[in-house]
Formats: C-alpha cells, sequence, structure tokens
C-alpha cells in the first residue's frame, strides 16, 4: 500500500517534470521557428545576393580599340590578329614549374619573366595573365605542340594595335602601351572599362581620343563552385568596339612629308586656310610606334631617347624656334594696320660697313653688300632686315606683339589636343616685366622685327599664321580630327562677303577673337602683304624665287626665314663660313612659310630644318615639291568633303 | 530473448504484439528517412553514388534492425541496462587504444563493415543505464547524497573520455541526455542550479582547457565575420544557404550553395541547411513538424507505459532526440558555436543513425511490452 502511493507520488512527480520540459521544448522549437523565419523570409533578399555573389563570378573582355583612317579612309592605326599565351592561375598546379617550362618553348627574356611573377604577385588566384602578347607563329604552333605538358597554359587568338605605315604617323597617331596606374586614376573611362592587358594611348590621338577609341568591355558571367571553377556560362554582355576616327590627314602628303624630311631634324606642317584642317603634321626623325606597343625593349627606348635629332620630340608642336625673317610679313601688316608708315616708305641698307646703329648698338643685315633703297614691298621680297629694324623701332613691340598673337602666334594651335604643345614666347614690355623682371630695351624690339631675340614659336603655330593671312584674315579653327560641322562654303562666303566692308579702328585694340571673326582693318593691307610675298618668291631677287613654280596652277607665295641660334660675332661675320664649316649645333635653323595656289589661296605650310642653313637653300625647295603634291591631290580632297556632307 | 519471459507474469500473443505496434511512429520514420536518403542524393548532385547508396543501405538495414529488435521484450533492456553502460565504456577505453584518427580526433573503432563511433552507442546506453538506475529509487530518496553522487559519476565517465577524443559536441549530447532523466527522476531544482552556477563560475577555467580549434568556435560564434574564410566559414555559408532558400527553396537538387560545393560538411551536420535551401522555410518547417510528431508520439508510448523504466527511458530518449535535433538546428542557423552534432536520421554516418535506431526500438518494445511492471 505505501509502495503503491510511493509510486503514484513518482509517477505524478515525472509526469510534472516532463510537462516543463516539454514546455522548454516548445519553447526551442519557438526559437528555432523564429530564426529560420528571420532567415528565410525577413532576410531572404540578403542572402539572396550573397548566394549570387558566391557562385556568380564576372570576367570582364577587353573591347577593341576604334580604327583611325586618314582623310581618304587609309587605315593608320589597325587592330591586328595577335598569337598570345594566357596562363590560367586556377588551373596551374605548381607557377615556378609552368614557367620553366613556358621558357624553354616560347624563349621568354629574364626581364620578361620579372615582369610575368610581378603580375602574378597583382593577380587574384582564379585571373588569368598574359604570359607573352605577341609571339611568333613558330613559337605558338610550337606551343601548341606541348600544350599537353602545360596546365593552366592557354593559346589565345587576340588582336593588338598596328601601325601600317609605322614610322610616318607616329607623331600625328601616337602609339598605345599598358595602362599604367596613373591612367587608369586620370581617366573615368580607362577605370571603367579596365582589363588586364588593356592598351591605352600614350601620346597622340591614341591618347587625346582615347575616351572614344577605347570602347567598352564585355562582360562574361559564370557559374563557378567554391574553388573557383567555372561551371557554366550565364550570359555574355558583348563587348563593343571604340569609335573609329578619321583624321584630317593626307596619307601621301604626310609620307612625302616625312621623306623629304629624311636624315634631317625638322617638322613640316600643311593646313587648309579656311577649314583648319591640319593636312600634315611631320616632325623629323620618327620612330617605330609598333615596338610600344607589347612594351619596348630597353635597348630600342635608348636607341631612340639617345638619338640626338631627338625623335621623340614633337617639332611641330613642341618644338620652338625663333621664326626669324617668317615674321616679316606680320610686322608690316602691323606697321600698316596702326597706320605708323605707309608702303611708300623707304629705307637704306647699306651693307655690313654701315650698320644699323641704336644707342651704341649695332645691328647688321644677312646682306653682306647691302640692299640700297629698300621700299616695303622689295624689303619683304628680299628679306632686308635693316627696313624691320627701323619699322619695328617705329611700330613698337606691344602692337608687333598683339598682331602677332591675333594671327595665332603666343598660343597653342589645337588648343588641349596634346598635352605636350607648347604656347611659345610672344614678347612684350608687359610679358618681360612679369615674367623676367627687367624693363624692355629698345634693342629688343629692334632685333624681334626680324625675329629674333625672345620670340619664339612652333611650326605649327607659323602655319596657322600664314593660314590666316592667306584667307584674309580670318580666324579659323585648326583640328586634325574629320568635324562635318565645319562647313566650308559658308566659311568663305562670310569671308567673301565681309572682304570690302569697313570697320572702326577699334579692331586694333587688344581682344579676343571667336572662330572666323575677322582680324583685320583694311583688307588693302593685308592684300600689298600677300603680294609681296608672291614677289619673295616669283620675282628675280626673291629669296625663295628659285624655288618657284612656273607653271600658273602651281604658282604659290612664300617667305623665307633663317634663324640664328646664337650671337653672330663681328668675327663669324669677317669669316662668313660656308655651312658646313659650322659645327651642327651652331648651324643656323631654315625656315619657309607658303601659301598656294597664289590667285586662289587653299592651302598654308610651313617647313623647319633644324641646323639647315638659310631658308631659302634648305627649306624653300621642300615646299616647291610638296605643294605640286598638295595642289594636285586637291580635286580628290574635295571629292571625299562632297561625299562626307552628303553622307552627313 | 525469448528464453527471458521468467521474470514477467504478463505473456502477448504474436496478434497482441503486432496490434501494439505503434504504426504512426514507424511511419514518420520512414517518411524521415526517405527525405534523408533524397537529401543525400541531394549532396551528390543527383548522382547515386557513394553516399547516397551508403546512406540508404544503411537506413534500410537499421531500420529493419529497429523493427526486429522491437520484438525484444523490454525487461531485456531492463536487465541488461548496466551491461550496456559497462560496454559502451569499454568501447571508449577501446577507441583510446586502437581507435581510427580523422581530422585530429579518435573517435572511431575499424569494424571493417563500418566504422563505429561508440560515443554515439554510449547516447542511448546512457539513457538505458539511469532509467533502470531511476527505476528503483523512491522518490525521497533521490535528494540523498548516495544517489545524487553515483549518477554524476556515471555520466561524468563517458563525457570526460568523449571529450578527450576529442569530440565536444558529443559529450555535450550525452551530459543533456542523462542530465534529462536526472531532473525527470525528480531531483531538486536548487542542484541543477547549483550546478549551472559552479559551470558559470569554472567557464574562464573551461575555456583555458579548451583546444585552439574549439576556441576559435566558440569566438567564431559570437562573430562569424572574425574570419570569413577560415572559422567562420561554415556558418557564414550556412546561413547564407538557408537564407537564400526563402520561402519555398530553390527546388530539389537545386541549391546552388551545396552543389557549387560553398557548403562544408553538407553529408553530415549541415545536412538540415541543404534540405532548407532547396525546400525554403516550408520545407523546414515540415522537417520540424516530423520530428515534433515522433517526439510526440515517443512521449505518448512513455506516457501510457505502467514501468518507470519504461516511462524515464521513453521520456529520457524523447528529450534527448529533441536535444540532437535543437542543438543541430540551432547550430547551423547561427544560435549556437558549431559543435559537431548529426541531425538524428537525416545526417549521414552510420552510428548515428545505428544508436537512433537501437533507441527507437526500446521504445517500440516498451510499446508493445507496455503492461509490463518490471517488478515496481
Amino acid at each position: 500500500m505505501i509502495k503503491k502511493i510511493e509510486n503514484l507520488n513518482k509517477s505524478k512527480i515525472i509526469s510534472r517534470r516532463l510537462f516543463v520540459l516539454v514546455a522548454a521544448k516548445i519553447g526551442l522549437i519557438g526559437i528555432v521557428t523564429s530564426r529560420l523565419y528571420n532567415l528565410q523570409i525577413s532576410e531572404k533578399q540578403k542572402y539572396e545576393v550573397l548566394s549570387d555573389k558566391n557562385r556568380i563570378r564576372e570576367w570582364k573582355t577587353p573591347p577593341q580599340r576604334g580604327i583611325i583612317t586618314d582623310y581618304f579612309n587609309n587605315i593608320i592605326a589597325d587592330n591586328q590578329r595577335v598569337y598570345q599565351v594566357h596562363l590560367s592561375l586556377e588551373e596551374v598546379s605548381n607557377f615556378n614549374n609552368s614557367i620553366f617550362k613556358l621558357k624553354n618553348i616560347i624563349s621568354l627574356k629574364d626581364d620578361e619573366i620579372k615582369k610575368i611573377y610581378e603580375k602574378k604577385e597583382k593577380s587574384k588566384p582564379w585571373d588569368t595573365i598574359i604570359i607573352s602578347e605577341n609571339l611568333s607563329w613558330s613559337e605558338f604552333s610550337k606551343l601548341n605542340l606541348y600544350l599537353h605538358e602545360l596546365d593552366g597554359a592557354k593559346p589565345v587568338l587576340s588582336t593588338s594595335r598596328y601601325y601600317p605605315y609605322s614610322n610616318d604617323l607616329v607623331h600625328v597617331v601616337g602609339y598605345v602601351g599598358d595602362a599604367t596606374t596613373q591612367d587608369i586614376q586620370n581617366k573615368k573611362k580607362i577605370e571603367e572599362n579596365f582589363v588586364p592587358g588593356l592598351k591605352v594611348g600614350k601620346i597622340g590621338i591614341e591618347n587625346s581620343k582615347d575616351t572614344d577609341l577605347i570602347g567598352n568591355h564585355g562582360t562574361k558571367r559564370y557559374e563557378v563552385n567554391a574553388s573557383g571553377k567555372k561551371i557554366s556560362e550565364i550570359s555574355y554582355n558583348k563587348e563593343t568596339q571604340g569609335e573609329n576616327l578619321r583624321t584630317t590627314i593626307d596619307l601621301e602628303i604626310q609620307q612625302l612629308a616625312q621623306e623629304l624630311l629624311k636624315n634631317q631634324a625638322g617638322s613640316i606642317c600643311v593646313m587648309d586656310i579656311y577649314s583648319g584642317e591640319v593636312i600634315t603634321m611631320a616632325s623629323s626623325p620618327t620612330y617605330d610606334p609598333n615596338k610600344f606597343t607589347h612594351g619596348i625593349s630597353t635597348k630600342d627606348w635608348n636607341k631612340i631617347k639617345n638619338n640626338k635629332l631627338r625623335p621623340l620630340l614633337n617639332k611641330s608642336l613642341a618644338g620652338l624656334y625663333s621664326p626669324g625673317s617668317t615674321i616679316k610679313p606680320l610686322v608690316a601688316l602691323a606697321a600698316l594696320e596702326y597706320g605708323i608708315i605707309d608702303t611708300k616708305f623707304k629705307v637704306n641698307c647699306k651693307g655690313h660697313d654701315h650698320p644699323y646703329e641704336l644707342y651704341g648698338e649695332r645691328y647688321h643685315c644677312w646682306k653682306k653688300n647691302g640692299h640700297g633703297w629698300m621700299s616695303m614691298r622689295n624689303a619683304i621680297k628680299q628679306s632686308c632686315d635693316i627696313y624691320f629694324y627701323e619699322v619695328a623701332r617705329l611700330l613698337g613691340v606691344d602692337k608687333l606683339s598683339l598682331i602677332a598673337k591675333r594671327y595665332g602666334l603666343g598660343s597653342k594651335v589645337l588648343e588641349d589636343f596634346f598635352s605636350e604643345e607648347k604656347k611659345g614666347i610672344v614678347p612684350s614690355t608687359k610679358w618681360k616685366k612679369q615674367v623676367l623682371e627687367q624693363s624692355w630695351y629698345l634693342g629688343e624690339t629692334v632685333i624681334t622685327g626680324i625675329g629674333q631675340g625672345y620670340i619664339q614659336t612652333t611650326p605649327l603655330q607659323l602655319c596657322l599664321m600664314t593660314a590666316q593671312l592667306a584667307n584674309g584674315g580670318y580666324k579659323i579653327k585648326p583640328n586634325l580630327i574629320y568635324d562635318k560641322e565645319i562647313n566650308l562654303d559658308a566659311i568663305k562666303s562670310k569671308i567673301e562677303s565681309e572682304k570690302n566692308k569697313s570697320v572702326s579702328q577699334n579692331i586694333l585694340k587688344d581682344q579676343e577673337f571667336k572662330h572666323y571673326e575677322r582680324l583685320y582693318r583694311n583688307p588693302n593691307n593685308l592684300r600689298f602683304v600677300l603680294d609681296a610675298m608672291y614677289g619673295s618668291t616669283n620675282e628675280q631677287f626673291g629669296t625663295s624665287f628659285r624655288s618657284r613654280h612656273k607653271e600658273d596652277k602651281y604658282k604659290f607665295a612664300g617667305k623665307t626665314g633663317t634663324s640664328q641660334v646664337k650671337r653672330i660675332s663681328d668675327q663669324d661675320r669677317e669669316l662668313d663660313l660656308d655651312l658646313e664649316e659650322i659645327e651642327y649645333k651652331s648651324r643656323d635653323h631654315a625656315l619657309f612659310i607658303a601659301f598656294a595656289p597664289y590667285d586662289k589661296p587653299r592651302y598654308s605650310l610651313s617647313v623647319l630644318i633644324e641646323h639647315g642653313g638659310s631658308g631659302s637653300k634648305a627649306a624653300a625647295p621642300l615646299a616647291n615639291k610638296l605643294i605640286k603634291k598638295i595642289l594636285d591631290r586637291h580635286e580628290l580632297r574635295e571629292k571625299i568633303r562632297k561625299d562626307l556632307k552628303n553622307i552627313a | 530473448m525469448i528464453l527471458s519471459t521468467s521474470l514477467n507474469s504478463t505473456s502477448y500473443s504474436f496478434i497482441d504484439k503486432l496490434k501494439a505496434i505503434d504504426y504512426f511512429l514507424i511511419i514518420i520514420v520512414a517518411i524521415i528517412g526517405s527525405m534523408s536518403v533524397f537529401s543525400i542524393y541531394s549532396t551528390e548532385s543527383g548522382n547515386f553514388s557513394f553516399y547516397t547508396k551508403n546512406h540508404l543501405t544503411r537506413f534500410l538495414v537499421f531500420f529493419s534492425m529497429f523493427l526486429v529488435l522491437s520484438f525484444v521484450r523490454v525487461s531485456f533492456w531492463y536487465r541488461q541496462a548496466y551491461i550496456f553502460y559497462i560496454l559502451g565504456i569499454l568501447l571508449l577505453i577501446l577507441v583510446i587504444f586502437f581507435g581510427i584518427s580523422a581530422s585530429g580526433s579518435k573517435r572511431w573503432i575499424n569494424l571493417f563493415i563500418m566504422n563505429l563511433q561508440p560515443s554515439e552507442l554510449m547516447k542511448i546506453a546512457i539513457i538505458v543505464c539511469f532509467a533502470r538506475y531511476y527505476h528503483r529509487i523512491q522518490s525521497s530518496d533521490i535528494q540523498s547524497y548516495k544517489y545524487l553522487l553515483q549518477p554524476i559519476i556515471l555520466l561524468l565517465i563517458p563525457c570526460y573520455l568523449v571529450i578527450t577524443q576529442p569530440d565536444l559536441g558529443t559529450a555535450i549530447l550525452i551530459a543533456g541526455s542523462g542530465l534529462a532523466i536526472i531532473w525527470l527522476a525528480g531531483l531538486n531544482l536548487k542542484y541543477f542550479i547549483y550546478t549551472g552556477l559552479i559551470l558559470l563560475v569554472s567557464l574562464p577555467f573551461v575555456i583555458s582547457i579548451l583546444k585552439p580549434y574549439q576556441k576559435s568556435r566558440i569566438l567564431t560564434f559570437f562573430n562569424p565575420d572574425r574570419d570569413p574564410l577560415g572559422a567562420g566559414y561554415q556558418i557564414i555559408q550556412s546561413k547564407i544557404a538557408i537564407g537564400s532558400g526563402g520561402l519555398l527553396g530553390k527546388g530539389f537538387l537545386q541549391g546552388t550553395q551545396s552543389y557549387l560545393e560553398f557548403l562544408p560538411e553538407k553529408h553530415t551536420d549541415f545536412i538540415f541547411t541543404l534540405f532548407s535551401e532547396e525546400f525554403g522555410f516550408v520545407g523546414s518547417m515540415l522537417l520540424i513538424l516530423l520530428y515534433a510528431l515522433l517526439i510526440y508520439r515517443i512521449i505518448r508510448i512513455g506516457f501510457s507505459s505502467r514501468s518507470f523504466f519504461a516511462k524515464l527511458y521513453c521520456y529520457g530518449f524523447a528529450s534527448a532526440l529533441f536535444l540532437y535535433i535543437f542543438v543541430n538546428i540551432a547550430m547551423v542557423v547561427g544560435l549556437l558555436p558549431i559543435v559537431g552534432a548529426p541531425l538524428p536520421i537525416m545526417s549521414y554516418g552510420g552510428s548515428s543513425m545505428l544508436s537512433i535506431m537501437l533507441g527507437l526500438s526500446v521504445v517500440m518494445s516498451c510499446k508493445i511490452y507496455s503492461r509490463d511492471s518490471i517488478g515496481n
């Protein structure tokens, strides 16, 4: 009986205790349920995203660069098929071993191997690195033969930049190379489309127009497993090629210009005087941009860098030279515009025995025996220094500077298109005070009148100056990329309509001009100067008379220039050495500016030969050949212009 | 087995026995079993290969064993209870000398047909042993020091042996199962509170003797992002898998986390994660419901049993089963640190399956022979 009560008691205890346990279990199930609810219902999206992040991995595919052509659609920067070998890191069991094997098959150099190791350091374990960008066919086929021994190595057919006219256009088109950290930081477009192995423009149009040329990268999305192995392709957003660019360059003229400059240091620029299209911008010596595409070797680089004629310098727009006598038409124009003198003003040039004197300083003409009494036309034609010393003195440097700037000197011709372009110097009293913190001397005005002294110009500026004189005194917009907005007929008719309109004296004040605005006061002054340039080339005693074209359709007008690189001492003057007898570095720069055809001007050009001696001997003859070619190709160019206009 | 009738007065005809079987329980076990086979099949990305084959075989063998052993009279289990305990301890000691090591711990004995994990068997042995122990003790005596110390020693021996393997998870489960029965038997609440306090005070000491990987697991539990690719990886990936499953799941064989191998230990401890990823919140709740029903049926059997042994065993086993399930699920959803505890029936693993099925046969035996009073 007692036992029974006891049992009943025990039974009760057990049941009570069970009840507590069951209650606790229900509570715990509640906790687990709410946790599951929280994970799977409330935060589902968060975990879905995380799950996709886990399983989906993106690979960027490189975009193809846009193609660059000349005005006539000749390809000057192309994409070429190349053979490459890539290494997929996740498939490589022993990296050192793989590199060692590859080294034997495709003959990698030590510095290349060093670069590969650097690349590997920066890569993620599932990345693919490029071992060699440009294999020869024999290396590529050898690689394919040994492929089974090389885990992770992938032979790849890719494209890379190729410049078919290698040396001829490097200063215009530029070249590409691997994107540096700086490139990526500087350009958003590069940052957005960066893919290992992406090539970006380093200089030239490739650099300036990188944003248009690069294109957009593609995206391949793969499902991957936990170890990063690709399981399946989910989507492929195809890459797009960059914009194709048509430049204003005429390949044939460019090639001729480079040919004419061969073995010399110098520049040739050709421009359409109405549209501002740069038809040629040659700089010599040149180098091969193709060498840069896959990274230039130290040996090649040193060869280019140590060349005394400085191939890396784009002389057309980054080379600074005294304009010499090529400034004289502008000095004459300034004096006429301000009414300082008239065209009949005469100065007597009496030779080296009776030089021009100012406060005891003596200034000589280049002509030993003197020119005699010179009028303005003759002074331009025969390039008399004495005459322009006097004109400059009367005019004053500030007025000269104002007109020089107006016609294109002292500022960048292509604005910010090329980072290396130089502004040059057009000195004035204010400039000297500000920059050199010194007062101006009258003697400095005198030598500025013959384009010596502080004044510094680029050949492209001289070409623009000539164009803006030859087109009747209108500001144009120089450009290198074909711009369909430029309406040639509209520009021409505007110039024609304003030719005989008179304007107020205010036009001679310092002011900013918009494109295609009139720059002159009196059209007769311009006409006079252009006619004097005609005389310089086409009449006897003209400095470029020997380089003239006799045939009417090729007739052009020009002005020579010979710019001193050092002061000529009385002793030098006595010796009067031949060019060959002077040390190269001390020889004068030869310059020539011209426009053609004379009766209906359309093209301007500038020629510069560094240390070439006199402008009439070294520079002007090149213009003769160039102008024939330019004018022969005129019809063809106009036809293309018309076609392009019709397309638009 | 049939010979062991002498002690018992009640006799049962075969028909009686068949009638007494809890078919509902068997069906639940069969359903969970088939779900587990499909889950393992999914871990192999829908290939009927090694794991699935093994798991299916084991389930079928041990399930049949459960059905057959159900007919063993409950008094047999009662009488052999201490023998089982001693056998369990002996096997654990055997592990120390002849055990096979895997990933830093020595838990298994090679039986040629399978690797036996004695600690899994110990989980059942401790319940049977304690059920017998408290079967005869009167409730008034339970609070005495003698009856307090004896079970604690009985519990500490296997726990110590398992911790040193080391296998913290199983040790906790063994301790938990034992404590559940001590609680059911009616030990005063204050002792549990004291034990809790002592544990709390000795926590710093316990932490200092933990293995580095155990420490890192605990630290990781509090902050999984501490080492997302190392110690925190499992729990982060598990939560991602479960969370991305959503309401209805990604579908059978569509669990990306698992087939892309982001999920670690997906056959064993993380099987619930895979299941939850593929069948979502609804599927998970269904599985939990099935487990709840199973536990309910076991408690119900205990309730209708006459003997204290049967009652204590069923309640104890139900509590232990709940504990295994709770610890496993709480672990994979990030509520508890990862300690290594399989999900009953669902997880791949022979010893776990064996011990659960063995435990269930004792339950069923209690049902079939519910009228046995085993002399109380």
